[in-house]
C-alpha cells in the first residue's frame, strides 16, 4: 500500500519537481545566441568542458536500467551479470583514440550524427540512410527502457494500480515533464541534471555499500550467501564463479557490449557536445570512476540475496520481477527518507540518458532523413524546430511501447538493439581509419550481420520464462553443428559476418569497377583541434556539386 | 571560412604527426586483460571477503584509469 511509503513517496516527488525545474531553466544557462539551431538544441552549443562532460556521459551511459537491470543479473544468475564490469573497464582505452578522430572530423565538418559523418566519408546518402534507421531503431526500446528502471520504483512504492491506465499513470506524468523541458532546452536539460542525479547516486550507493554489509554481517557473509543460494539451484551456469561453459559467453558479451556502447548515437551526441580533444581524452581516464560505481551496484544483487529479498510479482501470472530487487532492498535496508532519497536516484538516473536518446535519435531523423529526402535546403533554425518535435514524438512512442506491450517485449528489443547497432561497426568506427571499404560492401555486410544476429536471437529459447524465441543473447554452439554446451554473445558473431561479407563484396565491386563513391573528408581533419576552422559553414551544400556525379548506391 | 580551408591545414598536420605514438600500445594492456577469465577466475585469495574473481575485476578498473592516465599525459600536445 502506498500509505506505508509515504516518506519516500514525499523526498521522491521533492526531487523531482525540483530537477524538473532544473531541466526548465537549463535553457538559459550557459545560454547562447540564438537556440534555432541545431548545434545548440541538439549539442549544447558544442562547448561543454571537462566536467559537464564527465557528467553528462557518466549519466548517459550508466542508465537507470543498468542500475536496476545488473543486479537483478547477479541476484538470478550470479557471475555472468557481473561482465558489465570487464565491460566497462576495456571500452574507454578501446575508444581512446576512436573517439577523438570523430570529435575532429565531426567538429570541421558540423557533423551533429554518426550518419552525417557515414555519408561525408563515404558518399552515400543510402549507407547514411540506413545507420541512422539502426540508430533510431536501436535507441526507441533503450528509451522504454528506461521506464521500466522508474517503474521498478514507482511499483515498490505502491504508486501503481491495477487496470492499465492506473498502473502507467505516473510514468506518464514523469515522461510528459521530461518532454516539456527537453524541448524547451535540448541537451542543455540532461547536462544540467546529470550533476543532481550522479550526486544522489553517488551518495546512494556509498551508503548502501557501507551500511548495508554491516547491517548483513560483511561482505564474506554476503558472497556466502550468494554461494549458498546457487549451489542449491538446479540451474547449471548459475554461481559466484564462472563454470566451463559460460567462460566464452562472458568474454563475447563484454567484447560486444563495449564495441556496440559508443556506436549508440546518444554516445556519440554526449562526446560530440564536448568542446574539444583534451576533454574527450581525460574524461576516458575519469569515467571507470562510475565502472567501479556500477561494479558495487551489480553487488546489490548478492546484498539482496543474503537479506532474503523475494521479487514482486511480473506482468505476467506466475513470474516474478527481478528488476524490483534492488528497490526492495532500499527499502526493506534503508530508513524511510534515505530510501526516499534512493528511489529519486533511480528515478532521475532514468530522466537524463532518456532525454539524451531521445535527443540523439532526433538528430538523426532531422539530419539524416528530413533533410537528405524531405527538405534538402532546411535552415538551421528548421532543423532544430523540426529535431524538438521529432524528440515529442520519439518519447510518445517510448511511453507507448511501455503502456501497450508487455515490458518484456522493450527488455527483448533492447537486447536486440545491442547486436544491431553493433552491425554500424564497419562504416562508423572502422570508417574512422579506413576507406577501404566499398559503400556497396558496407550496406551488404550491414545486411547480413543484421539478417544473422536476427535469426540467431530468434534460435535462443528460455527456459524460465517458458519462452521459445528471443530467450536472451547466448547463442548455444551446438546449434552450429559444434559438439559443445558453450554459448556465445549473439552480436558478437554477427559483426564479424559483417565484416568478413564488407571485405569480400569490397574486393569484388572493386574488380567490377563499380564507383565507390568521394570521400568528402581529408586526412587531416581527423586530428582537427577546437582552434581548427570549420570547414565552411554549411559543408553539406559545399561538397554538394562534388559528391553528385558519383551515382548514389 | 573559405574554399582554401579544405585542403589539410598545416596546423592540423603538425597534429597528426603527434597522434602517433608508441605510448598507444599501452592501451592494448587493460583491453585484454580483463578478458582473460581463466587469470581471475577463482575463489581464494579472498580480500576482505570478496572472491578474487570479484576484487581483481575492481583492481582492472585501476588498471584501465591507470593505463589511460598515463597514455595521455605522453601523447599530450606540449606547449
Amino acid at each position: 500500500m502506498w500509505r506505508d511509503h509515504l516518506t519516500e513517496i514525499i523526498i521522491f516527488t521533492a526531487l523531482f519537481l525540483f530537477v524538473s525545474a532544473m531541466g526548465f531553466v537549463a535553457a538559459r544557462w550557459r545560454a547562447p545566441k540564438d537556440m534555432a539551431h541545431l548545434d545548440e538544441w541538439g549539442l549544447g552549443g558544442r562547448n561543454f568542458g571537462g566536467w559537464i562532460t564527465w557528467f553528462l556521459l557518466g549519466g548517459d551511459l550508466y542508465t537507470a536500467y543498468t542500475f536496476v537491470a545488473v543486479p537483478a543479473l547477479l541476484f538470478g544468475a550470479g557471475a555472468a551479470g557481473f561482465f558489465a564490469v570487464p565491460y566497462t573497464v576495456i571500452i574507454y582505452p578501446m575508444v581512446f583514440l576512436v573517439l577523438v578522430r570523430l570529435w575532429s572530423v565531426s567538429h570541421r565538418h558540423g557533423f551533429v550524427t554518426p550518419a552525417d559523418f557515414v555519408r561525408h566519408r563515404f558518399g552515400s546518402p543510402t549507407l547514411a540512410l540506413v545507420i541512422a534507421i539502426t540508430g533510431i531503431v536501436a535507441t526507441m526500446p533503450y528509451i522504454a527502457l528506461q521506464l521500466v528502471g522508474i517503474e521498478a520504483v514507482l511499483k515498490t512504492m505502491g504508486l501503481t494500480g491495477e487496470g492499465a491506465l492506473a498502473r502507467h499513470l505516473p510514468i506518464i506524468v514523469a515522461f510528459a515533464i521530461l518532454a516539456a523541458y527537453t524541448y524547451q532546452s535540448g541537451l542543455r536539460a540532461p547536462a544540467l541534471i546529470a550533476f543532481v542525479k550522479d550526486t544522489l547516486i553517488y551518495i546512494v550507493i556509498l551508503a548502501a555499500v557501507i551500511y548495508i554489509p554491516y547491517k548483513l554481517g560483511g561482505w564474506g557473509a554476503i558472497f556466502d550467501a550468494a554461494d549458498a543460494k546457487f549451489s542449491a539451484s538446479p540451474a547449471p551456469n548459475d554461481g559466484v564463479l564462472l563454470n566451463q561453459n559460460n567462460q566464452l559467453q562472458y568474454i563475447t558479451l563484454a567484447l560486444g557490449s563495449a564495441l556496440a556502447l559508443f556506436l549508440y548515437p546518444h554516445s556519440l551526441t554526449s562526446v560530440l557536445a564536448s568542446k574539444n580533444r583534451d576533454v574527450i581524452k581525460r574524461n576516458m581516464s575519469a569515467l571507470p570512476a562510475y565502472s567501479f560505481l556500477l561494479g558495487l551496484i551489480a553487488l546489490l544483487g548478492f546484498m539482496a540475496i543474503a537479506a532474503g529479498v523475494t521479487p514482486l510479482p511480473g506482468a505476467k501470472p506466475g513470474t516474478v520481477d527481478n528488476n524490483t530487487v534492488v528497490p526492495l532492498l532500499f527499502d526493506q535496508q534503508f530508513p524511510g527518507w534515505f530510501t526516499g532519497i534512493a528511489f529519486a536516484a533511480i528515478g532521475i538516473g532514468a530522466l537524463v540518458p532518456a532525454a539524451i536518446m531521445s535527443i540523439a535519435a532526433a538528430n538523426l531523423f532531422t539530419r539524416n532523413i528530413y533533410k537528405e529526402y524531405l527538405r534538402r535546403d532546411a535552415t538551421p533554425a528548421q532543423e532544430a524546430n523540426v529535431s524538438k518535435i521529432t524528440s515529442l514524438l520519439v518519447k510518445v512512442g517510448a511511453v507507448a511501447c511501455i503502456v501497450f506491450l508487455d515490458p518484456q517485449f522493450s527488455i527483448d528489443l533492447q537486447l536486440i538493439g545491442g547486436v544491431i547497432i553493433l552491425q554500424t561497426l564497419p562504416a562508423v568506427a572502422l570508417g574512422l581509419y579506413t576507406r577501404w571499404f566499398h559503400r556497396g560492401a558496407l550496406i551488404a555486410g550491414w545486411a547480413a550481420g543484421m539478417g544473422l544476429g536476427m535469426w540467431m536471437l530468434y534460435q535462443i529459447p528460455n527456459p524460465a520464462a517458458k519462452r521459445a524465441h528471443f530467450g536472451g543473447s547466448a547463442f548455444p554452439l551446438e546449434k552450429f553443428g559444434f559438439d559443445t554446451p558453450r554459448t556465445v554473445y549473439v552480436g558478437l558473431v554477427a559483426v564479424l559476418v559483417n565484416l568478413l561479407v564488407a571485405a569480400v563484396l569490397t574486393l569484388a565491386l572493386r574488380a567490377a569497377k563499380v564507383p565507390e563513391g568521394v570521400d568528402g573528408t581529408t586526412p587531416a581533419d581527423y586530428f582537427a583541434d577546437e582552434t581548427d576552422p570549420r570547414v565552411g559553414a554549411e559543408p553539406r551544400e559545399q561538397s554538394g556539386a562534388a559528391v553528385q556525379p558519383a551515382p548514389q548506391v | 571560412m573559405d574554399e582554401s580551408d579544405v585542403g589539410p591545414a598545416p596546423e592540423a598536420v603538425a597534429s597528426r604527426a603527434k597522434d602517433r605514438s608508441p605510448w598507444n600500445w599501452l592501451l592494448f594492456v587493460p583491453i585484454v586483460v580483463p578478458l582473460l577469465t581463466p587469470l581471475f577466475n577463482r575463489e581464494t585469495p579472498r580480500l576482505f571477503g570478496f572472491p578474487a574473481f570479484y576484487w581483481l575485476q575492481f583492481a582492472f578498473i585501476l588498471l584501465g584509469v591507470g593505463t589511460t592516465t598515463l597514455v595521455y599525459q605522453m601523447t599530450k600536445k606540449r606547449g
